[in-house]
């Protein structure tokens, strides 16, 4: 029997978007999410570009409508293990992590983290800032259930502690819970597993991890952000001070054929948002950015360009820096680049430098993939055997892929990816 | 029937019981006018809170419920619902915000917070005392849909949308489907015949048993809402009139003919991308020295936007003379290469390996084209990385123009009642999260009416926006939630200010006859398409416009109250 069920992989914007509309069609949805909140990358981000929008606050009504839709069936903390049949008739098995919180039980209120003694580095803050060993994925996150860090919880490695389930009123703390496998009957698949971070250490021309005031594009989108480590304040690592010249370096590991030779499609108009918030956090704020190509080809993208350039200090320098150093008496970044307008090498000292790190396929894909059974490409996107026809096609039929899982591209045309592979389903579904 | 009401105060954890006095306010609000019931909760929105709703209700006979907790935004539905499961009619139900509204905003103030919070709550009891039972109100979906536009974007969208079942009517101005793509020869980034793509998608919809195509055909009018609407069709100088539950404009774009640039006018051999396209399809003689201008009428102070694959199609034009002819002498003029993401950056690199020359130029020192009689034959331009002018002698100049917006997008809005932007495309609902909508329910968008897009990006489109008008049709039916304006016909002055910032369209003209017999026109909001936002009820100059659950004398009880 075929049940006119779903189940998508990656919780998003791209995988949301897929699952509410899904959902919205009167098709079951299963939500498949590895980390203990849906949300995605999105999440992360403080305004979205070029409306300025706060990125929560157009996403969470998307979270909760995930979460209270009488179709979806949100399992995060989750991970698919197989998947066995054809499309029309698939089965799935979804490990459902243990959180070691009963989440029937949990408010969501953190006390527990309050008093929780073990200190965590922060991922979901780019590594900025730290959270406790049990803890809420992020402050808006769905659902609000805590969750308890298996590596670092003192009593689930044998230690003397067991504080958070003395304080937790609600006794949902729970030490002994298991892993749980669900098997879920399912007529197709939508993958929106996303994206990761490029790791830029092994760049080490641009001094990234040595030289304090060089941070990353995230790092320094989660300093911006009201909800982050700073609480919203832009301070330099080294010594705390407001910046007042920040220089943007563009392609960190795009468009670079030593490491992805690739453009990750949104760091152009990022980084021109990151300048224009920057300058909005401290009005005497001037930004460079130093780019390539300035890849603003989006609705409204060029008039966002101008207008950082018009009225929000912004200048863009066509150039690809060779190397940042450090000017030891004030911690101040040095970026060496050649002007090619005027043809001159140069040395110009900045009070923060932040690199547009590339992005690149969710780390996830690989295994994920194993278990769709469907093929990957060199850089581990989903590949499509089929083609322009069809834009959503992977190698298996009935595994529909959508998003940045795909290709790079922005939230638009990831949502736009979304909805598509929905009808995709929808016609899965009715023809099975 | 006496009012009961029953309050119900969150401590939200923390976050409200931190700082309010939550005992303290639910001891308060016991005392006021009409509350049969007040309780403090931990967490108003957990089961423990919902059930003690649900069992106080039934115990106390309230016919009223105010929740003092978080916002409505999250959470009323949840509250709504749980009334609605006590036997109560979910629209008596109030909602006060003592977490955003107050604690959050005042966590270092707990006196005055509470002060506060006790002005909230009294606001809430107040009003709910005069909210009256609502129903929600249910509109039966027609399950057809209208397409405007049979290019790639439209017929994708009739495809699938006829694929899951549902009835397409595909409307076509010209005497045939395929669109812009018709009159392109290759596609990149696979330089494939544009027909292996088309013709597939046109002869499935031409036979679809689910699809009527009307070519050569003409829309003229739209009435009706989501659901129901009344679409007139001109044809053969027939009309035909069409109902239909959804509506997809996928109406398409134009090349820009950039009349007065490079001589564009002056020389035969100055042409744009898709001209060229069209004249030498794949014969390519006589053209071994090619040079390409980027950026032709697009990011400029009249145009500001960029055509997104303008570059990409340049970069496809020269690759394919390249390969026709590995000796021609190609140069691409270019102010940015926009080639985002992982195939297009390939596809530039292709390029570049196979000795097509990009060279960038400054906007303010544009290229020059000479030549004698009507023949280009010299391209000069400022060459950045030398620091000088150098000049290409040329066979044929190739100018890479944007698309433009449709000429009947215009009208198309009028007729639909749709937004156009300022550089004349589609305005779709939100820019990040709503791309293939529009504001008004019922009708969506997608392709080059939006803005330039790709191939690829257009058959996205064409699918996401059917699926967002196979949502109603699959539901058969739309719920509106009661909360809409309505009008008082004997006070309206039809001044129009409603019908005019309505952002829904929700509001229209409608004749009435007085008590005296008099005829004329008022305004009149279909309930359907009203969100509730308010706008015209509070611009209303005669007062004749009320939303309801915010009705003056609720507003005014509230502030009567502090």
């Amino acid at each position: 029997m075929t049940r006119k069920a779903a189940l998508v992989i990656g919780g998003g914007i791209a995988g949301i978007q897929a699952s509410i509309d899904l959902a919205n069609m009167g098709i079951q949805v299963y939500l498949v999410e590895k980390n203990p909140s849906i949300g995605g990358r999105m999440a992360q981000l403080d305004k979205t570009f070029p409306t300025n929008d706060c990125a929560m606050c157009i996403l969470a009504p998307k979270m909760i409508e995930c979460a209270n839709h009488e179709n979806i069936r949100l399992l995060t903390y989750s991970e698919l293990d197989e998947l066995t049949g054809d499309a029309g008739r698939f089965k799935a098995k979804i490990t459902k992590k243990a959180r070691f919180i009963e989440e029937d039980k949990c408010v969501g209120c953190g006390e527990c983290a309050e008093k929780c003694p073990t200190k965590v580095n922060d991922d979901f803050n780019a590594g900025l800032g730290k959270r406790k060993a049990i803890y809420k994925f992020f402050p808006q996150a769905v659902p609000s259930t805590y969750v308890i860090d298996p590596d670092y919880c003192r009593t689930l490695n044998g230690k003397k502690c067991g504080v958070c389930e003395k304080i937790c009123k609600a006794k949902a703390v729970n030490y002994e819970q298991k892993d749980e496998v669900l098997t879920i009957e399912i007529g197709a698949v939508i993958l929106a597993s996303g994206f990761d971070l490029y790791n830029v250490a092994p760049l080490t021309e641009y001094g990234w991890g040595k030289i304090k005031n060089v941070l990353t594009a995230m790092q320094f989108e989660r300093m911006i952000c009201a909800s982050g480590p700073t609480g919203g304040h832009l301070k330099r690592p080294s010594d705390d001070k407001e910046p007042e010249r920040l220089a943007f370096i563009q392609c960190v590991g795009s468009r670079d054929i030593r490491h992805k030779r690739y453009c990750s499609a949104v760091c152009c108009m990022h980084a021109t948002k990151e300048a224009i918030l920057a300058h909005e956090h401290c009005p005497g704020l001037s930004s460079t950015i130093f780019y390539m190509d300035m890849r603003a080809v989006g609705k409204g993208f060029q008039e966002y360009v101008q207008r950082a350039k018009d009225q929000y200090a912004v200048e863009y320098i066509r150039a690809r820096p060779g190397r940042v150093t450090e000017n030891e008496e004030n911690q101040n970044p040095v970026i060496h680049y050649e002007d090619t307008v005027n043809r001159e090498f140069r040395a110009e000292e900045f009070d923060m430098v932040i690199l547009s790190q590339a992005l690149v396929p969710a780390e996830s894909n690989r295994s994920i993939a194993e278990k769709l059974n469907i093929g990957l490409d060199e850089f581990g996107f989903v590949s499509n055997p089929q083609g322009m026809a069809n834009p959503f096609g992977t190698s298996r039929a009935g595994v529909f892929g959508c998003g940045f899982c795909q290709s790079p591209m922005d939230v638009p045309d990831s949502v736009v990816r979304a909805s598509a592979a929905a009808s995709k389903v929808a016609e899965v579904l009715a023809s099975a | 029937m006496s009012v009961r009401t029953g309050v119900f105060i969150c401590h939200c954890g923390t976050n409200i019981g931190g700082i309010v006095n939550v005992p303290e306010v639910v001891e308060y609000a016991r005392t006021l006018p009409n509350v049969a019931f007040t309780e403090g909760n931990l967490y108003t929105c957990s089961e423990d809170g919902l059930s003690s709703i649900r069992k106080n209700i039934k115990e106390h006979d309230l016919n009223r419920v105010v929740v003092a907790s978080c916002t409505p935004r999250t959470h009323e539905i949840l509250f709504r619902q749980n009334c609605e499961l006590a036997g109560l009619n979910k629209y008596l139900f109030e909602f006060v915000n003592l977490r955003e509204h107050c604690s959050w905003v005042h966590m270092d103030a707990h006196d005055d917070a509470t002060l506060k919070a006790k002005d909230l709550v009294r606001m809430g009891i107040a009003k709910v005392s005069l909210l009256t039972p609502q129903e929600d109100l249910s509109t039966d979906v027609i399950r057809a849909c209208l397409i405007i536009g049979g290019g790639i974007s439209g017929l994708s969208a009739s495809l699938t949308l006829a694929n899951q079942g549902y009835h397409v009517a595909l409307i076509e101005k010209n005497d045939r489907l395929g669109g812009l793509l018709k009159d392109i020869n290759r596609v990149f980034p696979s330089n494939e015949p544009s027909s292996h793509l088309l013709d597939p998608l046109i002869n499935s919809s031409s036979k679809h048993q689910n699809i009527d195509v009307y070519l050569e055909a003409e829309l003229t009018d739209v009435k009706g809402f989501i659901g129901d609407f009344t679409v007139t069709l001109s044809q053969d100088s027939k009309t035909k009139e069409l109902k239909v539950g959804t509506i997809i404009v996928s109406t398409g774009a134009q090349e820009l003919k950039p009349a007065g640039s490079f001589g564009y006018d002056r020389f035969d051999n100055v042409m744009t991308q898709l001209e060229f396209e069209q004249r030498f399809k794949s014969d390519f003689d006589g053209l071994n020295r090619v040079v390409m201008i980027n950026c032709v009428g697009a990011r400029m102070e009249e145009r500001k936007y960029c055509g997104r694959f303008c570059c990409i199609t340049g970069i496809k034009n020269a690759v394919l003379l390249k390969e026709a002819n590995p000796g021609a002498e190609i140069s691409i003029l270019q102010r940015d290469i926009m080639a985002c993401g992982k195939v297009f950056e390939d596809y530039y690199r292709t390029a570049l390996e196979m000795g097509i020359r990009f060279i960038r130029y400054n906007v303010d020192r544009p290229p020059d084209i000479t030549g004698s009689d009507n023949v280009a034959d010299k391209v000069r331009v400022y060459h950045e990385l030398m620091g000088r002018d150098i000049e290409i002698d040329v066979d044929a100049v190739l100018l890479t123009t944007p698309l433009i917006p449709g000429e009947d997008n215009q009208q198309l809005s009028r007729i639909m009642k749709i937004p156009v932007g300022n550089d004349g495309y589609f305005l779709e609902a939100h820019q990040k999260l709503r791309p293939v909508e529009f504001p008004s329910d019922g009708i969506f968008l997608a392709g080059c009416a939006r803005y330039p897009t790709d191939i690829s990006e257009c058959i996205s489109q064409g699918y996401a926006a059917a699926t967002k008008a196979a949502i109603p049709m699959a539901r058969g039916l739309v719920i509106t939630d009661a909360f809409t304006c309505e009008v008082d016909p004997s006070r309206c002055s039809a001044c129009g200010r409603c019908v005019e910032i309505c952002p829904f369209g929700a509001i229209d003209w409608a004749d009435w006859r007085d008590m005296k017999g008099e005829t004329g026109s008022v305004a009149m909001v279909n309930p359907t398409e009203c969100k509730g936002c308010g706008l015209c009820s509070s611009s209303c100059l005669s007062s004749a416009i009320t939303l309801k659950g915010f009705t003056d004398e609720e507003i005014l009880a509230m502030v009567n109250t502090v």
